[in-house]
C-alpha cells in the first residue's frame, strides 16, 4: 500500500499560528494564518480549519491578499518564493521564485505588478525593504528575479512597516527612530525620539507602527506603552504627535479599523484597547484575552478584528469588541516540565498548556481539544513573579485517574509542593478534583507512575522524590458512611540509604517496581513492597528508567548521566548488556517490544530504536534535530500502517513525536500528517459551502430525521416519508449548480406539484401501499448511500438525486433528465 | 574662593500668589501678567523674560481680565466692577472706570483696538470706546441671563461669541443683538453634573467658534448654522483657559489638572487642502489649575494656581537650537524682597502686606568645610509689621547700621525707627512725612545709615537726611526734561559720594550727592538692568543686565574699566550667557577689592578680576575640590568666575563680613505645600 519512502523527520502541526499578522478574506468569512510551512484557511464563523495551503518549504513569513483579485493570496517564505493561491479551492497558482530568504510581505493595490519583501542581504542584522516585480507569465514557476531597493536598515519584524495613504509613503520603525519613505518625492523623512539612559525616556523604544488608512496619520507603538500618533510629517521641522497612554508595558501591535475611526492597540496586558476618535478619553476595553497579543489585523469589510495571542491562540473579535471564535493552536507558552504525554482516553498529546494548565492537543486535527486547569488560580502576568508550575503529571487506569505535582519555590528552603488526584466523570466527560495532597514529600518529587496492570483492581501511584523516600499511594474508601467516595492515601514509604530517589517505573504486569536511587536501581515487589534486589552500575546517577514489555518483559534498562545504557536482566539479575549512549530521551512503544532513545551528540540529536533483548538497534536515525531534543513519545495509530521494510517496521503501530527545545512538534513519517488531515477537512468544506438558508436548516434537519427514519422503518413497517420525500428533490435543486439550472418560476411549478402529487398517491392509490412502502425502503437505502457518496466524492454530486427520482412521475422525470444532460455537457464542454 | 561661613536661611515664608490673567502683546513682545492678589507684571520677552515692570496689587482689586490695545495700553478688569487702566511709564494706575454691571468676568479688545468690551456678573456686554487718553462707555448688548465669563471678537470685528453658564451666545456688533445661542452639553462622562461653564470662548476667522468648558470638553462650532461641529474630551476636571495664535494654526487649553494641551491645525492628507484640528501634544508642567495660557509665535505661555509662569517654546517655530529653545520656569520675582543690616545681623523680609524683622541665629562651634555647625542661639522673629490699608507693599528697605525701616505702598510711604534695649526693641514711626514722599519705587540708605534716598514713581529722586528720631530734606533729583520714566534701581557708594540710579530702559544715572548734580550717565543698553553696585574705594559702578552681561564703569573716570574692556572684547562663557534668571544682586567684599560677589535664583559667583576669563572650551561650572589637587592643576584650571550651586532657588545673599554669608533659599517644596490641594489624579501603580 504504502511505497517505501525514506522516512523523514516532519514538522507535524503544532505550529506557530501567531507567528504573524492573520489576514481576512475580502467578504471575512475567511481568516487565514500562518503555520509553519502552510496557510491555513480557517472559517471565521466556525473556527474549522477549511483549507491548508501546502507548497512551500521552510516557514512562510508572510501572507497578503491579493489586492487586484480578493479571491488569490500572496504568501512569502524563508524558501524564497512567492506563492499565489486560490484560497476557496486550495489551490497552488503561481510561484515566483525571488531566491532570497523572504522575511515578510506587503502588497499595495496602486502598485498592481509588484509585492513588497523585507529581506536581508549582506550582514545578517541589516534588513532591506525592496519592491519584487511579478512578470507576468503563463508558466507555473516564474522568476522573479527585479528587485527595486526601498528602505534600508529596518526592522525584520513586519509590525515596524506600514504603508499608508494607499501606498503613498511606508513608514518604518526601528530602535528610536521613525522613517517615513515618500514614493512620489522619493525622499527620507527621519524623526528620531530621545534615546537617552535617564529614566524617562529609557523605554522610547519604537515597537510597531500603523497607518491611518484616510488620513496623513502614523501610529507608532512604544516599549514604554505610549502610542504615538505623528501628523505633519511631510516636514521635517512641522512634524507633531500625540501621544495615548494606557498600556504600562510594551504595544505589541497596532491597527487602525477601515475607516481609521478607531485605533486598536494590545500588549502584554492581554486587552484589547479600542481609541475611538484617536482621543484619549474615549476608548474601550476588551480584557481577558488570556495572553500577550501579539498581533492584531482587521477585516477589510471592517466587520471583525483579530488577535493572535502568544499562548498560539487567534481569537475572532466583532466589531462590538465581543470574542466570536477562538482558534487554539499548540500551546507554547510555558516550558515543558511534564513532558508529553497521551491521553488514553481521547488520544490527545497531553502537556503543559497556558500556565498552571494542561492541554490536551489532538495531532490528528492539529487543534487544542480542551485546557484542565490544575493550579485554579488567578494568573498574575507580572515580570519577576515566581508562579506556581505544574511540573508532573501521569494519567493511569486507562485515562480514568490523573495525577498532578505542582510546586512553586520562592526561596531555597520554602517549597509548596501540591499533589492533585483527578478522576474521570464520565458524565461530564472530564477530570475532577478528587484528592489534594499539601506537601507529598518534604522535597522535590522527581517521577511519578501509575501500575497499569490489569490484575490490579486497585489503583496505585508511586511517587519519588529527592527527600529520599519513594511514597506509594493507593485509592481507598474516604471516611463516608455511604461508603461512596473514595480517596487516595499513602500505603508505603520507601527509602534506600537516604540516596535521592529519581525515578520510578512498574512493570508490565504490575508486579515489580523500580526505583532509582540515585545510581542503584532497587526492584520491589508490589504485592509486599518487600526490596528484591538492587542494581548498580557506577557510571552515574540514573536518569531515566523503564521495563521491557511484552516478550521482553523481563529486561530492564536504565540510562545514566555519564552517558551509559544499561539493561538488565530481571530473571539472572545481572547486566545484559550495556552501551555508551548519552541517552537525552527514553520512551518505551506501549504497543510493541520497541524502546525509542534520543541521544545528544556536538551536531545534533540521533534516534536510536531498539529492543531490550538485543543490543543491536532496529534503526537510527543520525541527526534527527539540530536542537536538544526534550522529550518523545509513541503515539498509538488509529490504523495500523505496513511498512514491510524491516528498518521501518517500528513505525507499524505506533509513531512517535517528538519536542525539541525551542518547542516544535516533530515526528517521523514518509508523508506529511497533514495529507492524512485533507479528507476529513474536505468534507467539511462541503458543508462550509452550502449556504446557511432555511433549506440548509431542513437539510441539516432531514439528515437526522433519515437515521432515525431507518431504524424506525426497520422497527416497523407503517412508515411514511412525507419529508424525505421531498427532499431529494429539494437536494437536487441544490446541489445543481446554479448558473445551470432553469429559471426558477420553471423549476417551481414542478417542484411544487411533485410535493403535490406525492401526497396524492399516498392518500389515492392505498391499494398500493405495499409497492408504496418498499419504495420507501428503497429510497431509504438509496439515501444512505447518497450521504455515503456524498462524504466520499466531495462537492460533486450532481447525479445524487438519480436514484431518488422514482418517487416522482416519469414525465418530470424526463425532464430533470433533460437538465442534467444539458449540464453534464456543458461540464465536459469545460 | 575662599571660604566663609554661610547662614542657610529658610524661614522667609514667601508665597507668590497665583496667576490669574496672562495677556500677550504681539508688538512690543511683552508679556503682561495678573496674580491673585491683583499684582500686574510685565515680562519683556525680549530681554530674556525679565520681568521690568510691576503694578502692586490691592486687596479689594482681583483682575479677572486682563488685555492689550493699540500694542501700548494695558487694560484690567476685576471683580469690583472696574476697568483699569496702567500707565506703563510711570507704573501706576492711569484711571478706574467703573462699569456698572457688577464684577466683571471677561474682556477683549476689537481686533483694530478702538473698542473694548467687558463681561459683566448681571449678564450684559457693554461696549466702550477707547478715546487716546480714557474710555468711554458706548452701549450695552442684549442682555443674557447669566454672568458673561468669556468674550472674544471675531477678526473681522463684526461679531463676538460671548460664553456664558450652559451657553454660548454670538452677538452681532452692529445690531448688538444675540444672533445665535449654542447650548453646551452638561454631561461629564455620562453623567449630568452641574451647570457647564464656559471658560473660554475664541472666535476664529472662518467663523468656528471653540469653547472650553467646565466639563473638560473643548468644542468646535459653525457660527453660522450655531451647531456643534466636534467635541473634544480632554480632561476630567475643567478646562479654564485658551488661547489662540495670530496665524489660527494652533491652540492651546489649559485644565484644571495641570495640563496643558496644544492643538494644532494640520491637513488630512499631504495633497488635500482639507485640514482639521488635532490635538496634539499635553504639557504637564503645572501641578495646579492653569488659569491663563497666552500663545505667543513661539511659544506657549502658562501660569496657574501653582504660581509659575511657564514658557514652553515650540520646537518647530524656533529657528536656532539654543537657550531660548529650552523651556523657562519663572515662579520669583525678579527684584529684591530681602534687606540686610549688617551690623546687627538683620533681615528684614517683605511680604504683600507684612514685613518680618528676623535676627540672625549665631554660633560658637567652629567645623571643617562642608560642615553644618550647630546653632547657640536661634533664629530670632523680632518684628511682625502690618500694612495698614488694603495696598500691597512695593519695596522696603532696612538701614545697615538697624535703626531704620522705611516701607512704601501706592498711595503711603512709611519710616520706622527702632530702637534696640538689650532684648526689647520698641519701633516708633516717623511722622509727618513730606507731601511728596507719597509713594515709592525704591528705598535706599546709605551706608552710614544718615541719608535715605526714594526713588519716586514720577521718577524723581529724594535724598533725605535722617537724624535722631527726625529727617531732613536734602534735595530732589529731578528727572531730565521730557522723560517720566521712573527709576527702579538705586546704588549708593560706600563713600557716600555717589548714587547710581537705572530706569526700566534709559541708561544708569550717576548723581554727586555732595554736589547734588548729576555726574554721569552711563551710555544706554539694549537690555535692562537687573543689578547694580558700587564698589567701595574705587568707586566703580558694576552692572547686571538681563542678558546676563556685566559691566563695570569707573565714575570718577566716567568710563569702562579696563576689565570691563576686556570682558566684552572676549564675550563672556556661552553657559554664562544660557542662564535663565538675571542677577539680582551684587556686593563686594571688603577686604578683597578684586572680587564681585553675584548671584541669581540657581547660583551665586564670585568674579576674581585677578584671574584669566574663561574661554569656551574651559569648565565654567567648575566644582574645585580645593585640598586634593595639585597646584598646577589648580592654577591651570582656575578662572575668574567661582560659581557655586549648593543654595537653590536663591532669593538673597549677601556678605555680612569678611567670612560670613547670608543665603535666603526658598525651597520650591516649601511653596507647594503652602498651596490648596491640587485635583487628586489616578495614577498607575499607586
Amino acid at each position: 500500500m504504502v511505497e517505501e519512502e525514506s522516512v523523514r523527520v516532519v514538522r507535524c502541526g503544532g505550529s506557530e499560528l501567531n507567528f504573524r499578522r492573520a489576514v481576512f478574506s475580502a467578504d471575512s468569512k475567511y481568516i487565514f494564518c500562518v503555520s509553519g510551512d502552510f496557510v491555513k484557511v480557517h472559517s471565521t464563523a466556525t473556527e474549522e480549519c477549511v483549507h491548508i495551503l501546502q507548497g512551500h518549504r521552510n516557514l512562510v513569513t508572510g501572507i497578503q491578499l491579493n489586492p487586484n483579485n480578493h479571491l488569490q493570496l500572496y504568501s512569502c517564505s524563508f524558501d524564497g518564493t512567492v506563492k499565489l493561491w486560490d484560497y476557496v479551492d486550495g489551490i497552488l497558482i503561481k510561484t515566483f521564485v525571488v531566491g532570497l530568504k523572504l522575511h515578510a510581505l506587503f502588497t499595495l493595490p496602486s502598485a498592481e505588478d509588484s509585492v513588497f519583501v523585507i529581506i536581508n542581504k549582506e550582514k545578517p542584522d541589516v534588513f532591506q525593504l525592496v519592491s519584487v516585480k511579478l512578470p507576468k507569465s503563463s508558466s507555473q514557476e516564474i522568476e522573479a528575479k527585479e528587485l527595486s531597493f526601498v528602505l534600508d536598515y529596518i526592522n525584520q519584524s513586519p509590525k515596524c512597516i506600514a504603508f499608508g495613504n494607499e501606498g503613498e509613503y511606508v513608514a518604518a520603525v526601528r530602535d528610536f527612530y521613525l522613517s517615513v519613505y515618500f514614493f512620489k518625492k522619493k525622499t527620507t523623512s527621519r524623526f528620531t525620539l530621545s534615546s537617552s539612559r535617564n529614566k524617562k525616556h529609557a523605554k522610547n523604544n519604537f515597537t510597531c507602527v500603523a497607518c491611518h488608512p484616510k488620513e496623513d496619520c502614523i501610529a507608532t507603538g512604544h516599549k514604554d506603552g505610549k502610542i504615538r500618533l505623528w501628523r505633519n510629517f511631510d516636514d521635517d521641522k512641522k512634524y507633531t504627535y500625540t501621544c495615548l497612554h494606557w498600556h504600562h508595558d510594551m504595544v505589541m501591535d497596532l491597527a487602525f479599523s477601515v475607516t481609521g475611526t478607531s485605533l486598536l492597540s494590545g500588549g502584554r496586558e492581554s486587552v484589547l484597547v479600542e481609541w475611538r476618535d484617536a482621543t484619549e478619553k474615549n476608548k474601550e476595553f476588551l480584557p481577558r484575552l488570556g495572553a500577550t497579543i501579539e498581533h492584531i489585523s482587521v477585516s477589510p469589510a471592517g466587520d471583525l478584528f483579530c488577535t493572535s495571542h502568544s499562548d498560539n491562540k487567534i481569537i475572532v473579535i466583532h466589531r462590538n469588541l465581543e470574542a466570536s471564535a477562538v482558534i487554539q493552536g499548540l500551546v507554547k507558552d510555558s516550558n515543558i516540565f511534564t513532558g508529553l504525554m497521551v491521553d488514553p482516553r481521547t488520544k490527545a498529546l497531553v502537556l503543559n498548556g497556558k500556565p498552571g494548565h494542561l492541554q490536551f492537543y489532538s495531532l490528528q486535527h492539529d487543534k487544542q481539544l480542551y485546557n484542565l486547569d490544575i493550579i485554579q488560580q488567578e494568573y498574575i502576568n507580572d515580570s519577576g513573579l515566581i508562579q506556581i508550575e505544574l511540573t508532573k503529571a501521569a494519567f493511569g487506569c486507562y485515562g480514568n485517574w490523573l495525577a498532578t505535582v505542582e510546586q512553586r519555590q520562592e526561596k531555597e528552603t520554602e517549597l509548596e509542593l501540591q499533589m492533585k488526584l483527578w478522576m474521570y466523570n464520565k458524565k461530564t466527560q472530564g477530570f475532577v478534583l478528587n484528592t489534594k495532597v499539601n506537601m507529598p514529600h518534604e522535597d522535590h518529587i522527581t517521577a511519578l507512575c501509575f501500575c497499569n496492570a490489569e490484575k490490579f483492581e486497585n489503583p496505585t501511584l508511586v511517587t519519588s522524590s529527592k527527600d529520599g523516600h519513594f511514597k506509594v499511594w493507593i485509592l481507598t474508601d474516604d471516611s463516608d458512611i455511604y461508603k461512596k467516595a473514595v480517596g487516595w492515601t499513602c500505603d508505603f514509604v520507601g527509602s534506600y540509604h537516604k540516596y535521592q530517589a529519581t525515578n520510578c517505573c512498574f512493570s508490565e504486569d504490575g508486579s515489580l517496581l523500580a526505583v532509582s536511587f540515585e545510581e542503584i536501581v532497587t526492584i520491589w515487589d508490589s504485592e509486599t513492597w518487600e526490596l528484591k534486589c538492587t542494581f548498580c552500575q557506577r557510571a552515574g546517577k540514573i536518569r531515566h528508567l523503564c521495563f521491557g514489555r511484552l516478550t521482553c518483559s523481563k529486561y530492564l534498562l536504565g540510562a545514566t548521566e555519564n552517558g551509559i545504557l544499561c539493561c538488565w536482566n530481571l530473571l539472572s539479575c545481572a547486566l545484559e548488556w550495556s552501551a555508551k549512549l548519552n541517552v537525552r530521551v527514553m520512551e518505551p512503544d506501549p504497543n510493541s517490544e520497541n524502546i525509542a532513545a534520543i541521544s545528544r551528540s556536538s551536531v545534533g540529536s540521533d534516534l536510536f530504536v531498539f529492543k531490550p533483548s538485543e543490543p543491536r538497534p532496529l534503526y537510527i536515525q543520525k541527526n534527527i534535530s539540530r536542537e536538544e531534543v526534550q522529550w518523545g513519545v509513541f503515539v498509538p495509530r488509529d490504523v495500523p500502517e505496513s511498512f514491510t521494510s524491516e528498518a521501518y517496521q517500528w513505525l507499524n503501530r505506533s509513531q512517535f513525536y517528538f519536542l525539541t527545545k525551542s518547542q516544535t512538534l516533530l515526528t517521523f513519517s514518509t508523508k506529511s500528517p497533514e495529507e492524512k488531515l485533507t479528507p476529513t477537512s474536505k468534507q467539511l468544506l462541503a458543508e462550509e459551502s452550502l449556504p446557511t438558508t432555511p433549506f440548509y436548516f431542513i437539510l441539516g434537519k432531514h439528515r437526522e430525521q433519515q437515521d432515525e427514519k431507518i431504524n424506525e422503518a426497520f422497527e416497523s413497517e407503517l412508515v411514511q416519508l412525507p419529508l424525505t420525500e421531498n427532499i431529494p428533490a429539494i437536494s437536487e435543486l441544490l446541489h445543481t449548480p446554479a448558473h445551470v439550472l432553469p429559471s426558477a418560476s420553471f423549476l417551481c411549478s414542478k417542484f411544487v406539484s411533485s410535493l403535490l402529487l406525492s401526497k396524492e398517491t399516498k392518500s389515492s392509490e392505498e391499494i398500493s401501499e405495499d409497492v408504496d412502502m418498499e419504495e420507501g425502503k428503497e429510497s431509504d437505502d438509496s439515501d444512505e448511500e447518497n450521504d455515503f457518496t456524498e462524504k466520499i466524492q466531495d462537492t460533486n454530486n450532481t447525479d445524487l438525486g438519480e436514484d431518488l427520482l422514482h418517487q416522482l412521475s416519469k414525465s418530470e422525470e424526463k425532464e430533470l433528465r433533460k437538465f442534467r444532460k444539458v449540464d453534464y455537457s456543458w461540464i465536459t464542454v469545460l | 574662593m575662599g571660604e566663609f561661613k554661610v547662614h542657610r536661611v529658610r524661614f522667609f515664608n514667601y508665597v507668590p500668589s497665583g496667576i490669574r490673567c496672562v495677556a500677550y502683546n504681539n508688538q512690543s513682545n511683552r508679556l503682561a501678567v495678573s496674580r491673585t492678589d491683583g499684582t500686574v507684571e510685565i515680562y519683556n520677552l525680549s530681554a530674556n523674560y525679565f520681568q521690568e515692570k510691576f503694578f502692586p496689587g490691592h486687596e479689594s482689586r482681583a483682575t479677572e481680565a486682563l488685555c492689550w490695545a493699540k500694542g501700548q495700553r494695558l487694560f484690567s478688569a476685576g471683580l469690583n466692577g472696574e476697568i483699569i487702566e496702567y500707565d506703563l511709564q510711570a507704573l501706576n494706575i492711569k484711571y478706574a472706570v467703573d462699569a456698572f454691571g457688577g464684577p466683571i468676568w471677561s474682556m477683549a479688545v476689537s481686533p483694530c483696538g478702538s473698542q473694548l468690551l467687558v463681561g459683566c456678573e448681571d449678564g450684559s456686554v457693554k461696549l466702550f470706546q477707547i478715546t487716546p487718553d480714557k474710555i468711554q462707555f458706548e452701549r450695552n448688548f442684549d442682555r443674557q441671563k447669566s454672568r458673561i465669563l468669556s468674550l472674544s471678537w471675531h477678526p473681522s470685528g463684526t461679531h463676538i461669541a460671548a460664553g456664558s453658564i450652559d451657553y454660548i451666545s454670538v452677538f452681532a456688533v452692529k445690531s448688538g443683538s444675540a444672533v445665535h445661542k449654542m447650548l453646551v452639553d452638561r454631561q461629564y462622562m455620562g453623567v449630568s453634573k452641574r451647570k457647564c461653564i464656559i471658560w473660554g470662548v475664541a472666535f476664529l476667522s472662518d467663523g468656528t467658534i471653540i469653547s472650553v468648558d467646565s466639563a473638560g470638553k473643548v468644542q468646535f462650532w459653525d457660527s453660522a448654522t450655531g451647531t456643534l461641529v466636534k467635541n473634544h474630551l480632554i480632561a476630567n476636571a475643567d478646562v479654564q483657559s485658551i488661547a489662540v495664535s495670530d496665524q489660527e494654526d494652533s491652540f492651546v487649553v489649559g485644565t484644571a489638572e495641570g495640563t496643558v494641551f496644544h492643538f494644532q491645525l494640520v491637513s488630512v492628507t499631504s495633497n488635500s487642502s482639507e485640514k482639521q484640528w488635532v490635538r496634539t501634544k499635553p504639557f504637564q508642567h503645572h501641578t495646579h489649575d492653569v488659569r491663563a495660557v497666552a500663545h505667543s509665535p513661539t511659544a506657549l505661555i502658562s501660569g496657574g494656581t501653582d504660581t509659575h509662569l511657564v514658557i514652553r517654546p515650540l520646537m518647530e517655530k524656533v529657528e536656532v537650537k539654543n537657550y531660548d529653545a529650552a523651556l523657562r520656569k519663572i515662579t520669583f520675582p525678579h527684584r529684591r524682597l530681602i534687606s540686610c543690616s549688617k551690623k546687627r545681623h538683620l533681615l528684614l523680609f517683605q511680604f504683600a502686606h507684612h514685613l518680618e524683622l528676623w535676627r540672625l541665629g549665631s554660633t560658637v562651634a567652629t567645623g571643617k568645610n562642608g560642615d553644618t555647625l550647630p546653632l547657640s542661639k536661634d533664629a530670632d522673629h523680632l518684628l511682625h509689621l502690618k500694612t495698614k490699608g488694603p495696598e500691597n507693599i512695593i519695596c522696603s528697605c532696612i538701614s545697615p547700621c538697624g535703626s531704620w525701616i522705611a516701607y512704601s505702598t501706592t498711595s503711603r510711604f512709611f519710616l520706622y525707627r527702632l530702637n534696640y534695649e538689650h532684648d526689647n526693641i520698641s519701633l516708633q514711626r516717623v511722622s509727618k512725612m513730606p507731601a511728596f514722599l507719597r509713594s515709592a519705587l525704591q528705598i535706599l540708605f546709605s551706608e552710614d545709615s544718615t541719608k535715605l534716598f526714594v526713588a519716586s514713581n514720577q521718577g524723581s529722586l529724594h535724598t533725605i537726611r535722617l537724624l535722631e528720631g527726625s529727617f531732613k530734606h536734602l534735595h530732589t533729583f529731578q528727572p531730565q526734561s521730557g522723560t517720566v520714566e521712573s527709576m527702579c534701581l538705586l546704588a549708593v557708594s560706600p563713600d557716600g559720594n555717589w548714587l547710581a540710579a537705572s530706569g526700566t530702559s534709559a541708561g544708569v544715572h550717576v548723581y554727586n550727592i555732595k554736589h547734588l548734580k548729576l555726574h554721569c550717565t552711563v551710555p544706554a543698553y539694549n537690555f535692562p538692568v537687573t543689578a547694580l553696585a558700587i564698589a567701595p574705594n574705587t568707586n566703580n559702578l558694576v552692572i547686571a543686565h538681563s542678558d546676563q552681561q556685566v559691566f563695570e564703569y569707573s565714575i570718577p573716570d566716567k568710563q569702562y574699566t579696563e576689565w570691563s574692556r576686556t570682558i566684552q572684547k572676549q564675550g563672556f562663557h556661552y553657559l554664562w550667557l544660557q542662564r535663565d534668571t538675571p542677577i539680582t544682586h551684587i556686593s563686594f567684599h571688603p577686604k578683597r577689592p578684586m572680587h564681585i560677589l553675584l548671584h541669581d535664583a540657581y547660583m551665586f559667583c564670585i568674579i576674581d578680576k585677578s584671574l584669566p576669563l574663561p574661554n569656551d572650551k574651559t569648565l565654567l561650572y567648575n566644582p574645585l575640590p580645593p585640598t586634593n589637587e595639585s597646584d598646577v592643576i589648580r592654577r591651570r584650571t582656575a578662572h575668574a568666575f567661582k560659581i557655586s550651586k549648593i543654595y537653590k532657588p536663591l532669593l538673597f545673599m549677601d556678605l555680612l563680613d569678611e567670612r560670613t554669608l547670608v543665603a535666603v533659599e526658598r525651597p520650591l517644596d516649601d511653596i507647594i505645600a503652602q498651596l490648596p490641594p491640587p485635583i487628586k489624579k489616578k495614577k498607575f501603580g499607586t
